[in-house]
């Protein structure tokens, strides 16, 4: 066809103007991907450099200076130390690990109390005084726009009387709530979207409305809960306000660590660079391999 | 339309024996009496009213949560099937209610107190003392001022999400590629961000930014003037969270009947032409719930300001959050502190109900 029309002027025309559209198309593309990535890259590379290539403005690894293990060490974190004892390493690690049982435990909660609730909730009329099926879910989700310092200082003052300051669990307690209506947002969409017919027949066939719940809809509802399940973590991972009021050196997540750090040492920055490295990396792991349950779950509710 | 019944029906032949129905309640009953039991002993040994007592609150809240699991299993116990149905809500509910409207209620209470952790009196109830100094504290009010600045600022983080996800949208190789990278900022936690950009690439003397800026012959300054700060904290806040409201829009985008875009450029319609007439109308209602999600995360900015500014300079970028959260931090004044976050939760309440009224005639999608 093109070689028919080549010299026609309106088809050449139409043809720059095709490819004007496409390079004006990948350059907003490329040039967003770069404003999103070279932070990350910045800090990354940062974490690798010394005090004279900061104050260079050397950008390029190999290129323009010589990556050194400093900053890693200052977390105990390099091939050099990983071998002996250090109480860096330790210390970062316990955060490490408090933001990893802390973020897991509080979203698994969410998922399982969030998903009972929105099966009933999809299925089922309920009746508790004057609240109907929408008023319950208005109520939930209501919960979302409660924001964190209301709740905090009287969780200070209750946590303090029940000895919950300081631990894990009233951190997990806080972040169930505070991702919960999200995670109702979320399977609320999914459950509808599954027809009653197929647990009809699974009543028919003699399960118990938990059976078939258990049985027939929730390995139909699993990516849905998967979605719910990563948005909470991503939220629980990085959530710092709470944590900040509420923890002092146990249940110490890591956020506060790495807000702690930048007060105290100055600009120490292949060290704040490698513990913000360290902060970001799993999730941003997690967003590569799991982008898609990611995007499933924010999408969720969005279309109806 | 939901008033009809149950989606699932269910047909239940229940035989519940008075005797099922007597340990139903008899569980519930006792283990809330239990958990008034021991609470009410614990107020008198903080009292100083009997001699023997716990430690601390611990054996109240196990009781409690003893009183929670015999009223979800009395559920089942005294309704028999129609229990098993409620089983599904109640557990949420519970959790909710204990979390939310306790706190709530004490909150209420400690805001009309002149509690500071540091006084050793505790809290003495002071009236409207708290109401009249928030009146006059300039440092809430422009706290306030700039909650509106930051809320106005989704307009454009709207626009920009917008376009990349048309981008997005578009007849383009690597999509995947792309899409990840643009999810990516989402991912990162305030604080690190606040570190990794406000603290590092916007230094003055040795941050890139501030680099590229003299390179082209300006001086940097991103924290020292009101405007700038405020900017700035805006622009770190969006850079995070542009990537939410694009995945939104984009799933919207995604969603929307081919045949009517094609029947457009069919009938002639440039590529702006379809835009205005075609996709943005049919795009409203999904704009307008990223767009509230995103106010109501608006709402809650403070990670950013408590790290990079603490406020400064002069509460040019205090958000109400933040700014509680240095009114507790520094100077450990509770009583105050809630109650202006309390003041915060109606003005919310009000702003969130007014804006769904407004928006709730665009959420229909038009015919």
């Amino acid at each position: 066809m093109s070689a028919v029309f080549k010299d026609h002027e309106g088809d050449t025309r139409a043809k720059t103007k095709w490819w004007a559209s496409r390079v004006a198309i990948y350059a907003a593309l490329i040039t967003w991907a770069i404003i999103c990535l070279f932070p990350i890259f910045w800090t990354i590379t940062t974490s690798f450099k010394l005090a004279p290539d900061v104050m260079r403005g050397n950008l390029i690894p190999w290129w323009d200076f010589t990556p050194r293990w400093k900053g890693w060490e200052s977390i105990g974190i390099s091939p050099r130390l990983i071998g002996e004892v250090s109480t860096v390493r330790e210390e970062f690690l316990k955060r490490f690990w408090n933001s990893t049982v802390i973020a897991v435990s509080a979203s698994l909660l969410a998922v399982i109390l969030g998903s009972l609730a929105a099966y009933g909730l999809s299925r089922f009329n309920y009746r508790f005084g004057f609240m109907r099926n929408s008023d319950i879910s208005f109520f939930f989700l209501s919960q979302m726009i409660l924001p964190p310092v209301v709740l905090a200082l009287p969780f200070l003052v209750l946590y303090k009387s029940l000895a919950l300051l300081d631990s894990r669990i009233g951190l997990i307690l806080l972040y169930t709530l505070m991702v919960l209506p999200i995670v109702i947002w979320i399977m609320r969409d999914q459950f509808q979207g599954i027809p009653v017919e197929l647990e009809e027949a699974a009543l028919v066939d003699g399960l118990g409305i938990w059976g078939a719940f258990f049985q027939i809809v929730l390995p139909i509802a699993l990516p849905g809960m998967v979605a719910a399940f990563i948005l909470s973590l991503v939220l629980c991972w990085n959530e710092y306000f709470f944590a900040a009021l509420l923890t002092a050196t146990n249940a110490t997540t890591l956020p506060v660590m790495v807000a702690s750090q930048t007060g105290s040492q100055g600009i120490n920055w292949w060290s704040m660079a490698a513990l913000s490295s360290a902060a970001i990396l799993p999730l941003v792991i997690v967003a590569i391999f799991l982008e898609k349950y990611i995007i499933k779950g924010m999408a969720a509710g969005a279309v109806k | 339309m939901s008033i009809q019944g149950d989606l699932l029906h269910t047909v239940t032949a229940d035989n519940i024996s008075d005797r099922r129905r007597r340990l139903g309640k008899a569980m519930v009953w006792g283990s809330a009496a239990l958990c008034a039991g021991l609470a009410i002993w614990q107020m008198a040994y903080e009292t100083g009213r009997v001699s023997v007592g716990f430690e601390t609150w611990r054996p109240v809240l196990y009781a409690y949560v003893l009183w929670a699991f015999a009223l979800c299993a009395a559920q089942v116990i005294v309704n028999g099937e129609k229990g098993k149905r409620t089983l599904f809500v109640l557990p949420a509910a519970l959790f909710v209610i204990s979390l939310v409207v306790f706190p709530l209620l004490f909150a209420l209470y400690i805001s009309f107190t002149d509690w500071n952790l540091a006084s050793p009196n505790g809290p003495q109830p002071n009236g409207w003392d708290n109401m009249v100094q928030m009146w006059n504290d300039a440092f809430y009010w422009n706290a306030l001022k700039n909650m509106v600045y930051y809320v106005l600022a989704v307009s454009v983080e709207y626009v920009i999400a917008f376009g990349l996800a048309l981008l997005l949208n578009a007849q383009i190789r690597a999509r995947k590629f792309f899409r990840v990278v643009f999810l990516l900022p989402l991912m990162l936690s305030p604080v690190a961000v606040s570190w990794m950009i406000g603290k590092s690439m916007l230094e003055v003397r040795f941050g890139p930014v501030s680099r590229l800026i003299r390179e082209m012959g300006f001086e940097p300054s991103f924290f020292g003037n009101p405007e700038t700060a405020r900017f700035m904290i805006m622009a770190m806040d969006a850079w995070t969270f542009i990537p939410f409201m694009m995945i939104m829009l984009l799933a919207g985008l995604q969603a929307l009947p081919s045949e009517v875009i094609e029947a457009s450029k069919v009938d002639g319609a440039s590529g702006w032409q379809s835009f205005k007439e075609v996709i943005f109308p049919l795009m409203l209602p999904v704009s307008v719930t990223a767009v509230v999600i995103r106010i109501i995360f608006k709402l809650k900015l403070a990670d950013v300001i408590i790290n990079v500014t603490s406020g400064g300079p002069g509460g040019a970028t205090d958000s109400v959050t933040s700014f509680i959260f240095r009114e507790y931090r520094d100077r450990s004044n509770v009583g105050y502190g809630t109650l202006l976050a309390m003041v915060y939760l109606v003005l919310i309440v009000i702003f969130v109900t007014l804006l769904l009224k407004l928006v709730s005639r665009w959420m229909e999608r038009p015919a």
